[in-house]
């Protein structure tokens, strides 16, 4: 059985329910035949992926929903050989270059060469060029973006580029100025409990909409996690009402717990303890940067508002080492231990 | 190899289509970038460099060609100006025989330049016919072009050294990169450097107007300005920019024709706003929003503000980097925050700045920012 996430995956662009304008853009700019490259950014879970598939279905029809997954080997300069998938369709590939780390200029240069020499086969299809969608266009290698600039032009009348991206800070300024930017904003709450309800509507969920307003908040317009918090809800409870409970996926629970042990108390003791959690954390694969952030975010609330804005900034400076370093737990430690110290100072003060 | 002859034929055609309109580059010239098309076609066409312009065409005429280092920022003409330089010298025919032009799409390891450039650089040049040389100078030596040679491995450059002396006779090197910094010193001093700086707002407007009136596309006042503050002095990024809005507001204009009671006809008309909005420039209300959440009050209304505003700002996906930049201007040019916070504030900016481009979250950093702004602000 699919996720809804999937199960009621909107397939063309008329089935977009909100960023009508957006959605309107993308499509004149598939039906006018003069189809830019694009870079396509926003935070995760606003939509991103299913616009552009949409978008590729309206340029060529539904044939771009046949796809295949191909595994290719390709040889470094220093023969090292790297394995990489591929998945495509006949008009269309689609490639993740950050799976093979520091080598996705390899890829980039001889896969896209590849493709933009050689023409579209198929002679019945509706557009000349072929697009390449690249995703997590913002974790490339600055080598591999600087070989996409020239490609980008050069073979301009066989290839298009999408790239998809969660922020353009990480782009080089040549590309952005090469492609056209489309910004593509999470959607709001009501818009989340819209989509919910419609959903819940095809499934025969009964409605509740207290209960799907709760989540669009708790989701923090993510409309993904949204979706699957609400299949969770359904799927743990019989009888789901207005007031069910909406579980917190278990990674967040921990953390919750995490910083409620370490505002009780501050001591060595406490932060041997929370250790134990926040390896444990690690372990099933949470990103370090994530743990921080949700720790922090769940601390703040817990503590003085003269504390807020000090615990920020150090967050922000232990998120910065843990992008800098190569083990995260000492700096999630590092922090533990800042906060301690932070709160102890503050009560001092108190006391004087 | 293939691939670069391709390139230069279809540039020609692109060239040609322009002029003469032939039903088969039709499709060509429609789907071309117009940073392609409107390519400085000989050297007077390039824009504001004069200096450089004058020194390259007095050597034209001794035709004896140095070495040659071009730096500046992005977009200010350096690789149209070597092109044009070439297309002057050689005409259409030579150029694929003359010139090599690589860049860092091409594998440029050192193996590389061993073969491939010292292959091309050793070749015995071809005599063009009496014909073909009193229409263009045809000088007795290739050009190789490295476009974008800062990125470079510092081993690639040095196995460059020899070459360069060595066939010097018949080769001339032109190596093209953003930071002159990054070239190895003795490249650089076999070179005679030409530094292209950034364009300045009245050749950029001119240039950007006679694109568009070319391209018949309407445009709002202010818009050209808006357009060129925008890409901060990078030619091709405002060239970009104009055709993507004008792309963005032609497509938008026909399918809102039955809805709209507005006089929209054929004509496009790029407004400001859609110019801000390819740009990816944040609204200054949103900027203001963040500016008014910043102001000093007790520290629980502002945490509360301020963390509501930049997660809204962050959900609607407008980038860090561009809140950075844009909330540095307001804060710089507002008058009413003395001297003396404003050094402070511009530590922070510079310290996040950093931040960001190491790849922090920019959710966590942004926060950061605006607290530690509104800190200083407080007086603390």
């Amino acid at each position: 059985m699919a996720l809804l996430v999937d199960k009621h995956r909107p397939r063309s662009l008329d089935q977009l329910t909100y960023h009508q304008d957006l959605s309107a853009r993308l499509r004149s700019l598939a039906q006018s035949g003069d189809f830019p490259h694009l870079l396509v950014y926003g935070p995760s879970g606003a939509g991103k992926k299913t616009r552009i598939v949409a978008t590729l279905k309206e340029l060529y029809g539904p044939g771009v929903e046949k796809i295949k997954i191909d595994s290719r080997v390709f040889q470094t300069t220093s023969n090292r050989k790297l394995e990489f998938n591929i998945v495509a369709s006949v008009y269309h590939l689609e490639i993740t270059p950050s799976d093979v780390g520091n080598y996705d200029r390899v890829v980039v240069q001889d896969l896209l060469k590849e493709v933009a020499q050689t023409q579209q086969v198929d002679q019945s299809a509706k557009q000349k060029f072929k697009v390449v969608v690249i995703n997590e266009a913002d974790h490339l290698t600055r080598d591999a973006q600087a070989a996409l600039r020239r490609t980008m032009e050069k073979y301009s009348p066989n290839l298009r580029l999408i790239l998809l991206a969660n922020s353009t800070a990480n782009i080089i300024a040549p590309i952005r100025s090469r492609t056209l930017l489309v910004r593509v904003p999470a959607p709001t709450e009501g818009e989340i409990c819209d989509v919910l309800a419609k959903s819940g509507k095809k499934e025969g969920f009964p409605a509740a909409r207290e209960l799907e307003k709760r989540i669009a908040r708790e989701s923090g317009r993510n409309l993904r996690r949204a979706l699957l918090m609400f299949e969770a809800c359904h799927a743990q409870n019989e009888k789901v009402t207005e007031t069910t409970p909406i579980p917190p996926p278990d990674w967040e629970a921990l953390i919750s717990t995490v910083a409620k042990e370490m505002v009780e108390e501050h001591n060595p003791a406490r932060i041997l303890q929370v250790r134990a959690k926040l390896y444990d954390l690690l372990t099933h694969c949470i990103p370090p940067s994530m743990i921080l952030k949700t720790l922090t975010f769940k601390l703040i609330p817990l503590v003085d508002d003269a504390l807020k804005s000090d615990i920020v900034k150090w967050s922000a400076f232990y998120e910065h080492r843990i992008r800098l370093g190569t083990k995260s737990i000492f700096h999630l430690e590092a922090f533990v231990a800042k906060f301690m110290r932070i709160c102890e100072e503050h009560e001092m003060e108190m006391e004087f | 190899m293939v691939g670069f002859f391709d390139l230069k034929a279809r540039k020609e055609a692109a060239a040609n289509g322009t002029t003469t309109k032939a039903a088969p580059t039709k499709e060509t010239t429609r789907s071309q970038p117009w940073v392609e098309k409107y390519r400085p076609k000989n050297l007077s066409d390039v824009t504001a460099q004069d200096h450089t312009i004058t020194v390259l065409q007095r050597t034209l005429q001794s035709s004896n060609l140095p070495h040659m280092l071009f730096y500046g920022p992005p977009g200010t003409g350096k690789t149209s100006t070597v092109l044009a330089l070439a297309k002057e010298l050689y005409g259409p025919e030579l150029m694929k025989t003359r010139v090599l032009e690589l860049n860092a799409s091409d594998e440029r390891g050192i193996s590389i330049v061993r073969e491939k450039v010292k292959d091309f650089a050793r070749m015995q040049l071809t005599q063009p016919s009496a014909a073909y040389r009193n229409l263009y100078t045809c000088p007795p030596y290739k050009i190789i072009i490295l476009d974008e040679a800062d990125s470079m491995t510092q081993d690639a450059q040095s196995a460059l050294r020899r070459t360069m002396e060595t066939y010097s006779k018949i080769t001339r090197f032109c190596l093209i990169c953003n930071y002159v910094t990054r070239i190895i010193d003795p490249l650089a001093s076999r070179c005679s450097k030409f530094r292209f700086k950034s364009l300045d707002q009245g050749n950029a407007v001119k240039r950007v107007e006679e694109i568009a009136a070319k391209e018949g596309v309407k445009l709002e006042d202010g818009a050209v300005n808006t357009l060129i503050r925008c890409s901060e002095g990078d030619l091709r990024k405002a060239i970009t920019f104009l055709q993507s809005a004008a792309r963005l507001v032609g497509a938008v204009g026909v399918a809102e024709k039955d809805e709209d009671d507005m006089d929209v006809d054929d004509e496009k008309i790029v407004t400001v706003k859609s110019v801000e909005d390819i740009a990816g420039v944040i609204p200054d209300e949103t900027i203001d929003k963040l500016v008014q959440a910043m102001q000093p009050k007790s520290k629980r209304i502002v945490y509360d503000n301020v963390s509501k505003v930049v997660t809204d700002m962050v959900a609607d996906g407008w980038s860090a980097t561009q809140v950075v930049t844009q909330l540095f201007q307001s804060v710089l040019y507002n008058e009413a925050i003395p001297d003396v916070q404003k050094n402070k504030i511009t530590l922070v900016f510079s310290e996040v700045d950093k931040r960001l481009v190491d790849g922090s979250d920019e959710h966590i950093t942004i926060l950061d920012l605006s607290l530690r702004i509104s800190n200083i602000l407080a007086g603390a």
